[in-house]
């Protein structure tokens, strides 16, 4: 029987935990091969969902299908063709690097020799090779996470889930897994990740759903979302503290399409940001520093839900 | 998919790898204990008992009479000991429960996979205490050995209850309270030591409806060769019971926790 190419399927998927709702009822269709990704803050329920889809969180109401079964029914099934990246590592820190791919890979009931070669291959992708009899503990975030990816590959997973791959990381780290990830996503790897990184997001996802308070507000890809809910460009303008709210006052005279007053910014939605800054200045308004970039995820983000994701 | 059976065995393969960390040291005290307990109360405190006759403890020596008690109280402490701690280390500190659980394994095959695990050092721990037992002169006749499964089902009466309780735990605390307020008690009372005819006849029952006394009665028959058949199915079944039980409540918590 040829299997769908709609790997998940959920019509208003709900979590709740005793009278709080985490999870309100969302839709979502993930397709094979893509990239697809949960953006938004601390406690809009990714993770609520992620477990749902890991198959380790019954569904409290709605419809959820993955990989064309039923989650509680057959999570068995559905957990042996997946490979999850957890929000907090689950590595056992006393082992070495390679027994935890062991352990691992044994859960999945591999073959020892299976598991061995598959190591040696999913080390050198993540970079690991030269630590692999080390002891897990004294590892560094970013090693711990990269580990965390090649064991969670291990049973060459239909699906994976990333919950938070980058989140703690430094920069430098942050992008050395943003790279793997890449590379996953260009052998055709289909990939589910939250984040709220917007930079992430865009980074990664072809296509994404925005998420607060346990809802979906938007979906698309990233391009589309930004086409959508915000302008190509944007004018961001910081004044004195003592004339901030003054001027926020003055700019209502620009011609913007929307105009957000943040605690330390002012943000001008326009299509040309060159030529607000000169209307700005017109008005007679001297901003202490001014910036004109392009429209992101943030700025979505903050339209659809008047907050900012890391707040 | 694959059987419970199977996946449960993946569940003990990680117990195993674990226990490679460990085992020395494991063997050390399950050699050390029994020889300390039987040197200090079985001769030390026994030699004293004997002069004042041993009618009440069935004509054999304390040491003889001791010994199939304290196999089966060790066998309640490994038990206890093996279910509680490292059972909130798996889920809340190591958290090598979550990562099974995103695996094939389901809560049910991790926590049986952790009762076989428990078995096969249960196993290791009352042979290993038989063997003290034999060098120490407390054995009787070579039937002692069908006291190695008794103890350890006494054990296991002991390690399924326990272990279904800890998965709920989120702290140590607890643990304290039973090892103070059930342990203990426990191995000083049931029979271990002294026979329970020797308590308060109010107290009596109470020590008839714990598994320790059961435990504690069909060691010591099967090792002085007192146990009459309907004792034998008394004891097994009461002590089948509770483990049975204990085994498929675990199951409904350790969903509860694993897959909440
Ligand atoms: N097991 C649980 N019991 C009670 N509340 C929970 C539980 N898990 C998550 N929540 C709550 O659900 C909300 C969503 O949490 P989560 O899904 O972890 O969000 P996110 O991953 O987006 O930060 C939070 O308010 C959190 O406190
Ligand atoms: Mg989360």
């Amino acid at each position: 029987m040829p299997e769908s190419d709609i790997l998940v399927s959920a019509r208003g998927l709900t979590k709740r935990f005793g009278d709080f709702t985490a999870v309100d009822g969302i839709d979502f269709q993930l397709r094979r091969g893509e990239a697809f990704g949960f953006l938004g803050p601390n406690g809009a329920g990714k993770s609520s969902t992620m477990r749902m889809l890991g198959c380790v969180s019954p569904p409290s109401s709605g419809e959820l299908t993955i990989l064309g079964l039923d989650p509680v029914a057959d999570g068995s099934v559905i957990r042996a063709r997946l490979g999850v990246v957890p929000q907090e590592d689950t590595l056992d820190v006393e082992l070495t690097v390679r027994e935890n791919l062991l352990i691992y890979g044994r859960y999945f009931g591999l073959p020892r020799q299976l598991i061995k070669e598959r190591t040696a291959r999913l080390l050198d992708f993540v970079q690991l090779s030269d630590r692999a009899s080390d002891q897990v503990e004294p590892l560094s975030g970013g090693l711990k996470r990269r580990l965390t990816i090649a064991r969670s590959l291990i049973n060459e997973p239909d699906i994976l889930l990333l919950d938070e791959p980058t989140t703690g990381l430094d920069p430098q780290a942050r992008h050395v897994v943003w790279d793997r990830l890449f590379r996953l996503k260009r052998r055709g790897v289909t990939l589910i990740l939250t984040t709220h990184y917007m930079d992430e997001a865009e980074q990664l996802c072809d296509r994404l759903v925005v998420m607060d308070h346990g809802k979906i507000a938007a979906e698309g890809s990233p391009r589309e979302l930004i086409d959508a809910y915000s302008t190509r460009e944007v004018l961001e303008l910081r004044f004195d503290p003592s004339s901030h709210e003054q001027a926020a006052e003055k700019l209502a005279a620009v011609p913007a399409e929307r105009m957000e007053v943040l605690a330390d910014r002012i943000l001008l939605y326009i299509p040309n940001g060159d030529g607000a800054l000169a209307s700005v200045h017109d008005l007679g308004l001297d901003p202490l520093t001014s910036l004109v970039r392009r429209s992101t995820l943030e700025d979505v983000f903050l339209r659809l839900t008047g907050r900012r994701l890391d707040d | 998919m694959a059987a419970s059976g199977v996946l449960a065995v993946r569940e003990l393969r990680f117990w195993l790898t674990d226990y490679r960390r460990t085992w020395r040291g494991t063997i050390y005290s399950s050699v050390i204990n029994p020889m300390l307990y039987l040197g200090a109360m079985g001769v030390g405190l026994g030699t004293l008992v004997d002069k004042h006759g041993t009618a009440h403890l069935g004509g054999v020596s304390y040491l003889t009479f001791l010994a199939p008690g304290l196999l089966a109280a060790a066998a309640m402490q490994s038990g206890i000991g093996q279910c509680s701690y490292p059972i909130l280390g798996s889920v809340k500190w190591n958290r090598n429960y979550q990562a099974a659980a995103a695996s094939p394994l389901r809560p049910g095959d991790i926590f049986h996979g952790h009762q076989l695990f428990v078995t096969m050092r249960l196993l290791m721990n009352c042979g290993i205490f038989l063997a003290v037992m034999a060098a120490f002169g407390a054995v009787r006749s070579p039937a002692v050995i069908f006291a190695l499964p008794a103890a350890m089902l006494t054990g296991l009466a002991f390690a399924a209850p326990v272990e279904a309780w800890a998965i709920t735990q989120n702290s140590d605390r607890g643990f304290s309270v039973v090892f103070r307020f059930v342990m203990i008690p426990l191995f000083l009372f049931s029979g271990t030591f002294f026979p329970v005819t020797q308590l308060p006849a109010w107290l009596r029952p109470v020590a008839y409806a714990t598994p320790l006394w059961h435990g504690v009665a069909l060691c010591r028959g099967i090792s002085l060769g007192t146990l009459t058949v309907g004792d034998a199915f008394l004891h097994t079944g009461y002590l089948v019971v509770v483990t049975v039980a204990g085994l498929v409540v675990g199951q409904r918590t350790y969903r509860r926790r694993l897959h909440a």
